[in-house]
């Protein structure tokens, strides 16, 4: 099929050879398993279990809350031990609220599993909250409830459902090997979304360094002539949702705006996955592929692991390093961020475990910017990183915010050029967590404002109901001091009148 | 087996392999031939003037960043340094004597670049800068070139002889030449026509290799090429301003030529005389002194260009690249300011796409 330009963009050694050849195996029951209530974005899933009590696997731990939230189950069978804090999967180490599991090594399903015989005999809703149900996440890394994209058609007028099997990050060969070695259950995955969706256009984009992946997944989707297999150049942020959907319509997203906004939705294959196995088995997503990889791992693989599992019972599956590495990453090389420790647990969002060495990452020491403007050959959304820079170090952050910062897409092209190894992310990162830190700190002003506003109108009305309940009080009183002086009046004037009380007595 | 990583920093956790110590020594690798030729053809005065000028911008480098208190091995070692004097040495007549060079190194170093700030920091070109104020302040040096007399040759001047050329102050009147630029214009200037002057003194082949009277590395155009291209290859610079410098000229040389053809010389003999390849392929590409963006850059060859053409034929000096790229270097700031990339989502004038009649707006 035809495909688009986009600009920009950069091409780094994707070293997916590590492995990309190997085939995904499954990761024996740790001993414990560690699963925080949030592992998407929205509002964090509320516990629905107590401490010592059993469960079955696929067992609901925590239950969504809100609009945006999906609900956590649990990922094999045994006893909770506890309702509790544990250190997140986030470079700041913080802990987070997470339910403890320690596995019976039974792996026994809850025997409320169920799956549909005919998914696609349901309605697009009953399949967006069978999806909703079972706890599906965006699996390319953004963790976004998947039932909530499944819904967009009643808002927007969407036409296309595009499968973003780029995977652009170097190293990273989890979506690979699924399309590879599962690709029928992939396509099926796709169809179930489709039909939710209400689309007939289907279109799996897989850049050329996955031949095989493309290959398979072509003879999977021979099954349905509304798919289309793009073969994409390998470039990226090719993943990037809004690159990818230029890249195979032409047309830009508008700023600010979703895919939706042009017709499109974008879905992960890994979710596709996730997806077959809920509607077809009733399976709610307890486990996922993970690629473990870069030069510190003895044994570069592929593993389908339990959720909660912590980093350093992968690594040791994985035969443990064979150097100290420089860097432990969650995610791709690009895009991933630090991970503080191998204690914390593995979450939906945690496509990839790298532990790099020094070599790998190319860290040099930081020179002056030399204004080269390579960083700006290589961004993909038309930015002028340098210049964005400049003004957040000199701490002119609405500066950077008016040459266009809330455009970034955060890929980190920019950095990943730079000649003088300027970190340009960590500046445009640390410029968009204050300008949000100050819109917050603005709002909660303005709604502070309301609330005093609020109260002193109250006190007025306080004020004003006391006053005219004074007033009222005081025309009573002189009222009732008018009437008593009218009676005295008239007792006075009955006094003049002797006779007829004397009568009357 | 617990690992502890050190402080959260963001990615990317990968890197192209570059640096800015090889973006500059790329650069002078693309000078080597062009140098070598120029040094081989001008003989022993000039590679004292090239090491004297090399040697003024190093101790330049190293005294400023020492009154600045600032690391001297860091910024030494990035090259940005040598670059300025070598290119500013390939700018000088080849047998000036060794204070022009110091002299020279000192200004582009410190009056260019460090006052600014250093690297990365500076308006203007320092070579450039260096020229120009040389050639203001000495123009009876800046302006005394020799024919090629090639290094071992019958009538090259000796070790000693050239020392006492570049160290001692001794006149050359034997060799003195005039570069084609100066000379077409001395005597367009005593009301020669065109087609007398150029047949005696330029053939466009030996105007391309480079064996005519000229500054130090500026002669041979092809050689300079080849360098131009080599960066290009590497992508150290990208086409948009050597070409539209370029073509600008070419242009605006043809017309003039076919206009009036006695006076005003064809597009050849503008781009391979006087400093046309240096400047479009290695001062005007200057990162530091040029605008960012792609049609910005687009914007300020041309103007390199024109500014160019319109000194050579109707301002007072015979060859007019440093003065253009000054002028146009102080227009960057303005251009990157008005001149910048379409955002993504976005039309030029910063507000959000909009697709009309869609049924996709039903939002």
């Amino acid at each position: 099929m035809k495909l688009f330009k986009i600009r920009g963009g950069v091409h780094p050694d994707d070293r997916k050879r590590l492995a990309s050849e190997q085939p995904i195996e499954t990761l024996p029951l740790p001993d414990l398993l560690h699963i925080p209530l949030q592992q998407h974005i929205g509002a964090p899933a509320s516990p629905a279990v107590r401490r010592g009590q059993r469960v079955a696997k696929g067992d609901l731990l925590a239950q969504g809350q809100g609009m945006i939230s999906a609900p956590v189950h649990a990922p094999t069978s045994g006893r909770i031990m506890g309702v509790g804090q544990y250190p997140a999967h986030h470079a700041s180490g913080l802990s987070v609220p997470t339910i403890t599991l320690q596995p019976d090594g039974e792996d026994r399903w809850s025997d409320a599993i169920q799956g549909v015989d005919d998914p696609f005999a349901l309605e697009p809703e009953a399949i967006a909250a069978r999806v909703a149900a079972a706890g599906i996440v965006g699996l390319g890394g953004a963790t976004f409830p998947s039932a909530v994209k499944l819904d967009l058609r009643k808002r927007y007028t969407i036409q296309t459902l595009v499968i973003n099997g780029a995977e652009c990050e170097p190293y990273l060969t989890c979506d690979d090997r699924l399309m590879r070695e599962h690709s029928e259950a992939v396509i099926d995955g796709i169809r179930i979304m489709a039909q939710a969706l209400g689309v007939t256009q289907i279109v799996i984009g897989i850049e050329d360094n996955k031949p095989q992946a493309q290959a398979a997944m072509a003879v999977a989707a021979s099954i349905d002539p509304n798919i289309r297999i793009a073969r994409l150049p390998t470039r990226y942020p090719m993943g990037s949702e809004k690159h990818l959907v230029q890249t195979l319509t032409g047309r830009e997203t508008p700023a600010r705006g979703l895919t939706a906004d042009i017709g499109v939705v974008v879905h992960n294959p890994a979710t596709a996955f996730a997806v077959h196995e809920a509607l077809r088995f009733g399976y709610p997503l307890v486990a996922r592929v993970v690629t473990v990889s870069g030069s510190a791992i003895s044994r570069p693989a592929n593993v389908r692991v339990p959720l909660g599992t912590r980093v350093q019972d992968l690594i040791a599956h994985c035969g443990g390093f064979k150097e100290e590495p420089t860097r432990l990453i969650s995610g791709g090389p690009m895009m991933g961020q630090p991970l503080p420790s191998t204690r914390v647990p593995m979450v939906k969002g945690s496509n990839g475990v790298l532990a790099l060495t020094a070599a790998e990452t190319g860290q040099s020491d930081v020179r002056p910017c030399i204004r080269c403007a390579t960083c700006v050959q290589a961004c993909p959304c038309g930015l002028v990183p340098l210049e964005m820079v400049a003004h957040i170090h000199a701490g002119d952050l609405e500066g950077a915010v008016k040459r266009g910062l809330m455009d970034c897409i955060g890929c980190g092209s920019c950095a990943y050029v730079c000649p003088g190894h300027i970190p340009l992310v960590q500046f445009l990162n640390h410029a968009k967590g204050e300008m949000a830190a100050r819109g917050r700190s603005k709002q909660k002003q303005m709604e502070t404002k309301r609330l005093a506003e609020q109260r002193t109108a109250r006190m007025e009305a306080i004020k004003r109901a006391k006053r005219e309940q004074m007033e009222q009080r005081k025309r009573e009183m002189a009222a009732r001091k008018k009437a008593e002086a009218e009676a005295a009046q008239q007792a006075a004037a009955a006094t003049t009148e002797p006779v007829a009380s004397e009568t009357e007595s | 087996m617990r690992i502890e990583t050190p402080a959260a920093q963001c990615g990317p956790f990968a890197h192209d392999l570059v640096s800015i110590p090889r973006t500059m020594g790329l650069v002078i690798l693309a000078l080597v031939p062009a140098t070598l030729f120029g040094l081989v053809q001008f003989g022993w005065p000039a590679i004292w003037l090239f090491l004297a000028t090399l040697a003024g911008a190093l101790l330049a480098e190293i005294l400023s960043l020492w009154l600045a208190g600032k690391p001297i091995r860091p910024d030494l070692s990035d090259g940005t340094a040598l670059l300025t004097g070598w290119l500013l040495a390939m700018t000088l007549p080849p047998w000036a004597p060794w204070w022009i060079g110091v002299i020279g190194g000192l200004l582009a170093i410190v009056v260019a670049k460090q006052v600014f700030g250093g690297v990365g920091q500076n308006l203007f070109n320092p070579a450039m800068v260096a020229r120009v104020a040389l050639l203001i302040a000495f123009p009876a040096e800046m302006t005394r070139f020799v024919a090629p007399t090639p290094l071992f040759s019958a009538e090259a001047p000796g070790l000693v002889e050239s020392l006492g050329i570049t160290f001692g102050g001794q006149g050359f009147d034997a060799f003195t030449g005039a570069t084609v630029l100066g000379q077409v214009r001395t005597e367009l200037g005593q009301g020669e026509m065109l087609a007398n002057i150029l047949p005696d003194l330029y053939a466009p082949f030996s105007g391309a290799v480079g064996t005519v009277a000229g500054s130090l590395g500026e002669t041979s155009a092809l050689l300079l090429l080849l360098g131009g291209v080599f960066l290009l290859y590497k992508r150290v610079i990208t086409w948009h301003i050597p070409v539209s410098l370029l073509g600008t000229i070419a242009v605006l040389a043809t017309l003039m030529h076919l206009i009036d053809p006695a006076h005003y010389a064809g597009a050849l003999y503008h781009l391979v005389s006087g400093a046309t390849l240096l400047g479009a392929f290695f001062i005007a590409t200057d990162p530091v002194t040029s605008p960012v963006s792609a049609r910005g850059q687009l914007l300020f060859g041309a103007g390199c260009g024109l500014l160019i053409y319109v000194i050579r034929t109707w301002a007072g000096y015979p060859e007019g690249v440093a003065f253009a790229v000054l002028l146009m270097n102080a227009c960057a700031p303005l251009i990157d300011h008005y001149v910048k990339p379409r955002v993504y989502g976005r039309d030029r004038r910063g507000q959000p796409l909009e697709y009309p009649n869609d049924a996709e707006t039903s939002r």
